[in-house]
């Protein structure tokens, strides 16, 4: 059942591309309807692991098995990654049905969407490593033809930029797949896990030079701070669906999955690697949001919040402790949700005002209720407000940095979180509560339409996931889902146990 | 002058030369594509001969020449056609138990006919290179064109 | 040695990204970083004197390469050429808008 992950949007893809030119609505239905069965069977995988107890589901393609062959592994931490992908890209899907009219190719903008998917859905549940660079290389690919989908000059120069960094990372990433594969002689992730906990302690000094790769190459891909030119650049020039999906799920999974599942699982990695990890994720949660607080664009000032919010997620893993891995893990969900729905939000201010200029939206308050309240939404969830998931997330971190003695830890993310919150402040007063700053235009009443309803239900879609993701912190449901994803990743070596125990 | 020419094409011993060598060229596309199991090569290194003989047929006679005989619009479909084959190949195994498996038979070694699922794969991936590397191409001489003509 | 040599050929492709400021030298010095991870893929599964992993009828118990890295290989290079391709398709239409080929003209973001 594992493979029905990347072969449903292939297949899609295909098809949308041979028959899309045929009706006009057939993309749409198409891509729409393969983004609701993706959404079934991710819950439906996340079902079957628990209903039979199981740690990991494994999947010999071809019959081959385990050290030979390519492994697909699903366990608790893939499948709530899974989860979340599939579900995001289900209402960004439903989002461009009415956004996407105004570009001339929506057939292609299709295709390039479903490949992306598949790319990232490929990542998640392989087991391998030269797999998983594959299918990397497959998303990433989408993700620059889709930020340069406007052909106007600045997304070409975007995406030309995304384009030189990305491939540097992936060269990064190729390099040390070689390296690990002329010692271990292996690609599983398992396999190479048991092979590299038997080396002599001689070779670990390679080891480090591979793991050192191989975090550059993901912290580009992930956009960390001193890798980070690529994105307040890339996501604002995309489309606002895309960008939605970039900056939501993109960066995530091929950056933080593939790092998170490389450093606790297959390597022996020190303290010292979990401390880079961990000044990277404070650099860059810093930075993030000291640049955003001076944005005008609304979609830059997202994208550098962006930022800041991967440096959390990073903080909580470089914490290497499993409470720390948890609020990580649950920092990521979160913020997938939030960060699509303000980049929702923010496409539909475009559509119905043309400008994303955040001192030129102020005269139209009351027109677009449900966008101003997915907006309030978004931003007090994204700032940590109490009801909303971004809060419990941020709590558990902050007590995580406690409970391991690292106090400058948890005061930046307390002031990171404060400083997040004036941030948003600023969005809102200048986007819906005051009179414009630009004198004697205020009388002038603009024509607004209002957004379809496709748009509106993705919204309101993601504004309730907002609210209620909350519960997955009450300790029954945490226990079945986030405590086996983060045990999983805490526990190390014993994966490769797993996987093989599964065969 | 010289864009006068270029959009004709190149000189007449080039054209009589193209027009005798190129059915050669896709033939052999074809062999290396049929061989992938047996030679080196396979459907990648034959796309890419099958490719490179379509633009051979652009460089001589020129993009005009080739755009009226058939449309742009068909290539993409070929393309995924191809992608559509590889995957239902792929899916095919499905009937044996897994995903890719091989559900043609091996055959005896050394045949042509042999080796299951490695040929009708070959073949897929032929289409997808062959048509995909020559869509590519002729979107990159387009944009020049439209540049020349401003 | 061989193996620094790949190292070489990739620092020299990396330098070539990072200082250089025409966009198809930016190409030209992806290609050659490509290509060094390519070779040093390659030359991890040599082994000496061992011949091209490939039946022949009669010849089956010779000693081979490792054929697994040349088939990563490939894929790596289908991967490395659909790159080139939307490089330089970007470049073409990065041409059109700015006329100029200068990355330090290119410059209407702020990034």
């Amino acid at each position: 059942m594992l493979p029905l992950f990347v072969i449903l949007p292939l297949f899609s893809a295909f098809i949308i591309s041979i028959f899309g030119r045929v009706n006009k609505y057939f993309g749409d239905i198409f891509a729409n309807f393969t983004n609701i069965l993706l959404v079934f069977i991710s819950f439906l995988t996340l079902y079957l692991l628990n209903i039979n107890d199981l740690s990991a589901i494994t999947y010999n393609v071809g019959g081959w098995r385990l050290p030979i062959g390519i492994t697909l592994v699903v366990d608790y931490y893939s499948a709530l990654m899974l989860i979340i992908i599939n579900l995001v890209s289900f209402f960004v899907s439903v989002y461009s049905i009415s956004y996407m009219e105004k570009y001339t190719d929506k057939t292609k903008y299709y295709v390039l969407f479903m490949l992306m998917l598949s790319g990232m859905n490929g990542v998640v549940i392989s087991g391998d490593l030269f797999n998983i660079f594959v299918f990397l290389e497959v998303a990433s690919i989408s993700s620059y033809s889709l930020v340069a989908f406007g052909v106007e000059s600045e997304e070409l120069e975007a995406a030309f930029k995304y384009l030189v960094l990305g491939t540097i990372a992936s060269s990064l990433i190729l390099l040390s797949i070689a390296i690990i594969y002329s010692y271990a002689s292996s690609l599983n992730l398992a396999h190479i896990a048991l092979i590299i906990n038997r080396l002599p302690v001689e070779k670990v000094l390679l080891t480090k030079f591979v793991i050192i790769l191989l975090i550059v190459g993901f912290c580009i891909k992930s956009a960390v701070v001193p890798f980070h030119s690529w994105l307040p650049d890339a996501h604002p020039s995309a489309p606002a669906p895309i960008s939605a999906m970039l900056s939501g799920i993109l960066i995530k999974t091929l950056g933080i999955y593939t790092m998170t599942r490389i450093i606790f699982n297959v390597f022996f990695v020190g303290e010292d690697i979990f401390k880079l990890v961990y000044w990277l994720g404070i650099v860059s949660m810093l930075a993030g949001v000291i640049i955003a607080l001076y944005q005008l664009d609304y979609k830059r000032l997202l994208a550098y919040s962006s930022i800041s919010h991967v440096g959390y997620i990073l903080l909580g893993i470089g914490l290497g402790t499993p409470l720390g891995i948890l609020g990580g893990i649950f920092h990521l969900l979160n913020h997938s949700v939030i960060k699509s729905l303000l980049f929702l939000t923010s496409g539909s201010l475009e559509y119905s005002l043309g400008t994303r200029d955040l001192l030129k939206i102020s005269q139209t308050n009351q027109r677009l209720p449900i966008t101003k309240f997915a907006m309030l939404i978004g931003s007090l969830s994204i700032s940590g407000v109490p009801p909303f998931n971004g809060f419990w997330s941020k709590l558990i971190i902050i007590i995580a940095c406690v409970q391991s003695k690292k106090l400058f830890a948890g005061f930046v993310a307390i002031l990171v979180s404060v400083l997040t919150l004036s941030v948003f402040i600023k969005v809102l007063k200048y986007g819906f509560y005051k009179k414009s700053l630009i004198e004697g235009q205020e009388q002038k009443s603009i024509e607004v339409k209002d957004v379809p309803f496709w748009m509106k239900f993705s919204m309101l879609g993601l504004a309730l996931l907002c609210v209620f993701m909350g519960i997955l912190i009450f300790p029954n449901i945490r226990d079945v889902l986030l405590v086996p994803a983060s045990d999983i990743l805490a526990r190390g070596y014993e994966y490769s146990k797993i996987v093989f125990m599964n065969k | 002058m010289k864009q006068k020419t270029n959009k004709e094409g190149m000189t007449l011993i080039v054209k009589t030369i193209t027009r005798l060598t190129v059915l050669l060229i896709v033939l052999y596309a074809i062999y290396i594509t049929l061989h992938g199991h047996l030679t080196p090569g396979g459907g990648f290194a034959g796309g890419v001969i099958l490719a490179l003989s379509f633009v051979h047929v652009v460089i001589a006679f020129g993009k005009d020449f080739v755009m009226k005989k058939f449309s742009k619009e068909i290539l993409p479909i070929l393309e995924s056609f191809g992608g559509l084959l590889f995957l239902i190949i792929a899916v095919l195994g499905f009937i044996g138990g897994s995903f890719f498996k091989n559900v043609f038979g091996v055959g005896k070694s050394y045949n042509l006919f042999s080796a299951g699922q490695i040929m009708p794969s070959n073949i897929a991936i032929m289409l997808k290179v062959g048509f995909g590397m020559f869509s590519a191409f002729l979107c990159l001489i387009l944009f020049v064109h439209k540049d020349e003509d401003k | 040695m061989v193996y620094v040599l790949c190292l070489i050929l990739f620092l020299v492709g990396l330098y070539g990204i990072l200082v250089k400021k025409n966009v198809l030298k930016i190409i030209i010095s992806f290609a050659i970083m490509d290509y060094a991870i390519n070779l040093f893929f390659i030359l991890v599964g040599y082994k000496n004197g061992a011949s091209f992993p490939i039946f022949i009828k009669g010849k089956e118990n010779v000693l081979m390469v490792d054929p697994l890295p040349q088939a990563l290989v490939l894929t790596s290079i289908v991967i490395g050429l659909s790159i080139t391709m939307l490089m330089v398709a970007i470049a073409i239409r990065l041409y059109e808008k700015y006329g100029t080929f200068d990355i330090s003209e290119i410059r209407k973001l702020k990034g």
